[in-house]
């Protein structure tokens, strides 16, 4: 299949022109596959959310380049980053990061009304087929502070997803959920991944979560120690 | 923009106490505003009324002499400005005394033409009951104070005496109270013939006055377009050349009214500048996810100008309501008979003002959720 993210030495050293820069990714060599369903472990301070930030084009490399398809990130200014993040990622994080003052359908609809469209009704209805995927079909109109932790991070699911995105970033995304959420969790990211032909790259730190995954490449002091394919 | 607004609404009505807070600081800002303004601007304008409401505000005269040709001068005086309400001839003399058997009352004795000079000078209210203002050769009214010390009554025949000019019968067809006692001691009036017959020179007139729309224009712009049309013999004086102690009392009174609002605008700008500063820390979290997803940095910042937009607007519409209320608590409670004036226009321009102020003072937190980068949220989630 053809790589839909390509990574080219991705150094990334913080705190650059200081006296103690501290380099955190050393000449990163990645390539993910259309579709895959890969994840990312690694130690904390192995470098892995650095590495997910610079994939999710929220941090620029310090050298190096990243290809999307086949169009060099480095060259976007961050206007067109902004877009191209809109366009085609979806992010999960760790902790929700659901905007609190608008219900779960808002959150939903948010990345879509980022991208300064009408609100069609089927936009709408899309909108609630992903929530009914969640299975949050009853809770579209609750406010996100009403929602459950587990809740949350599906509506979170949903919204990554509205737009159609490419590639789903997800950052720890059962990190403080309990074990039965946490697989319920994957079984749904893992079903998507199928549905949508849905890129996924996943960081966790659970080795048994990884283990289901398609792939799990394993990041050790800033360098890719581990890339392991089913 | 559309989005931008929204979220702006949404974050003011999430956290409620807060929004209500920064609207009561602008509301209270703006209600002092307006009751302010309101009160020194009518203080001001019934000063200026009560002090030359009821006198002449531009005088033309000529130099020790009579106006003879006064008929022409009246009509160029008309067609000068657009500013003259009304003009009128008046002939004076102060050379003469009314004589009551025994007493005798040294008067001013001023011929109008009432149709004209009722407007200036509002004759037909200041009448005590059953007078009547003089229409007649040789009627007169006088000022009340003289009812008394010459001990006449309406209808009483009254001779005038001078040195200069002959004896003359007046027949007293009222009185008026101008409640200024040197008019009410002096003042006697008639018509202008009857001041005529009596000076002898045929046909004159002492001066033109006039009153005027704009009071405050009378030295710098009417002033200026009467000297066009009038012959330069003529002496042209204005209500400001001859006030200007009450002039200067005005302007210092405009000018601490305009410090007080002044300062309670920068308060108002501190107070809502400083509340959105926090609300930007505040909202991290969500400006940080909003990044992620893609929104440009531009909508970012107008989330928080429409957030100082939305609160000017509230604010300012709930301190137009207090500062009015206010106004007719005072007026009505207080007790006394301070004027008060306001219009639509100053209404405006103070809630303008509050708007304006508030969103400048969005301006600052606009910038710094605008620069607020995507990893410093995320990295201190």
């Amino acid at each position: 299949m053809a790589n839909i993210l390509t990574l080219k030495k991705v150094c990334k050293t913080y705190g650059e022109g200081t006296k103690n820069p501290t380099q955190v990714l050393f000449d990163v060599d990645l390539n993910f596959e259309e579709s895959s369903f890969n994840s990312i472990i690694g130690q904390s301070g192995s470098g892995k959310s650095t590495l997910l930030n610079i994939i999710g084009s929220l941090d620029r490399p310090s050298s190096g380049d990243i290809l999307f398809k086949d169009e060099s990130l480095a060259k976007l200014s961050k206007k067109e980053l902004a877009e191209f993040r809109n366009r085609s990622l979806g992010f999960i994080f760790q902790f929700h990061y659901l905007l609190p003052e608008f219900t779960a359908l808002e959150n939903v609809l948010m990345p879509y009304r980022i991208s300064k469209r009408e609100i069609t009704k089927e936009v709408l209805d899309r909108a609630s087929e992903l929530l009914e995927i969640v299975g949050l079909g009853n809770f579209q109109n609750k406010l996100a502070t009403n929602l459950s932790g587990g809740q949350q991070q599906r509506v979170a699911i949903a919204r990554s997803l509205i737009n159609n995105p490419a590639i789903v970033l997800a950052d720890e995304p059962t990190g403080n959920l309990d074990s039965d959420t946490t697989q319920k969790v994957y079984e749904l990211l893992r079903e998507i991944n199928k549905r949508f032909n849905t890129t996924f790259i996943i960081i966790t730190h659970d080795r048994t979560v990884a283990e289901k995954t398609d792939r799990v490449i394993e990041i050790k002091d800033g360098k890719v120690y581990l890339d392991i394919r089913k | 923009m559309k989005l931008a607004f929204q979220i702006a609404k949404r974050f003011l009505l999430a956290s409620k106490k807060q929004t209500l807070v920064i609207i009561l600081g602008i509301a209270v800002g703006v209600s002092v505003q307006v009751f302010i303004g309101a009160l020194i601007s009518g203080l001001q304008k019934s000063l200026v009324d009560a002090t030359i409401g009821s006198q002449s505000q531009i005088t033309i005269v000529k130099e020790d002499d009579y106006i003879h040709d006064y008929e022409t001068l009246v009509a160029t005086v008309e067609g000068a400005s657009e500013n003259i309400k009304v003009v009128t001839p008046t002939i004076t003399t102060r050379a003469g005394s009314l004589v009551w058997g025994e007493i005798s009352e040294g008067v001013v004795l001023n011929g109008y033409d009432f149709t004209s000079a009722d407007e200036i000078y509002n004759f037909s209210n200041k009448l005590t009951p059953g007078s009547e203002i003089p229409d007649a050769m040789n009627e007169v009214a006088l000022g009340i104070n003289l009812k008394e010390s010459l001990g006449i009554d309406i209808g009483s025949e009254i001779s005038f005496e001078s040195p200069i000019f002959a004896t003359q019968t007046f027949k007293v067809v009222g009185f008026f109270d101008f409640e200024v006692s040197a008019i009410n001691n002096t003042w006697t009036i008639t018509t202008i013939d009857t001041v005529q017959n009596i000076i002898a020179e045929g046909e004159v007139v002492s001066r033109i006055e006039m009153q005027l729309n704009e009071v405050f224009d009378a030295e710098e712009v009417t002033k200026l377009e009467l000297e066009t049309v009038v012959a330069d013999e003529y002496t042209i004086t204005t209500w400001i050349s001859e006030n200007e102690s009450l002039l200067a009392g005005l302007q210092g009174q405009s000018i601490s009214s305009l410090m007080i609002q002044i300062f309670v605008i920068v308060s108002v700008v501190l107070g809502i500048s400083s509340t959105l500063a926090i609300t930007v820390l505040q909202k991290s979290k969500q400006l940080g996810i909003l990044k992620a997803m893609g929104i440009q940095d531009g909508d970012a910042s107008l989330i928080f100008l429409f957030e100082g937009v939305l609160l000017g607007v509230f604010g300012a519409i709930i301190g137009l309501l207090l500062g009015i209320g206010l106004l007719y608590a005072f007026t009505t409670f207080s007790g006394t008979d301070i004027p008060i004036s306001f219009d639509a226009g100053f209404l405006a321009l103070s809630a303008g003002i509050a708007i304006i102020a508030s969103t400048l003072a969005a301006l600052s937190p606009a910038i710094k959720s605008s620069k607020l980068s995507v990893i410093e949220v995320i990295r201190n989630g």
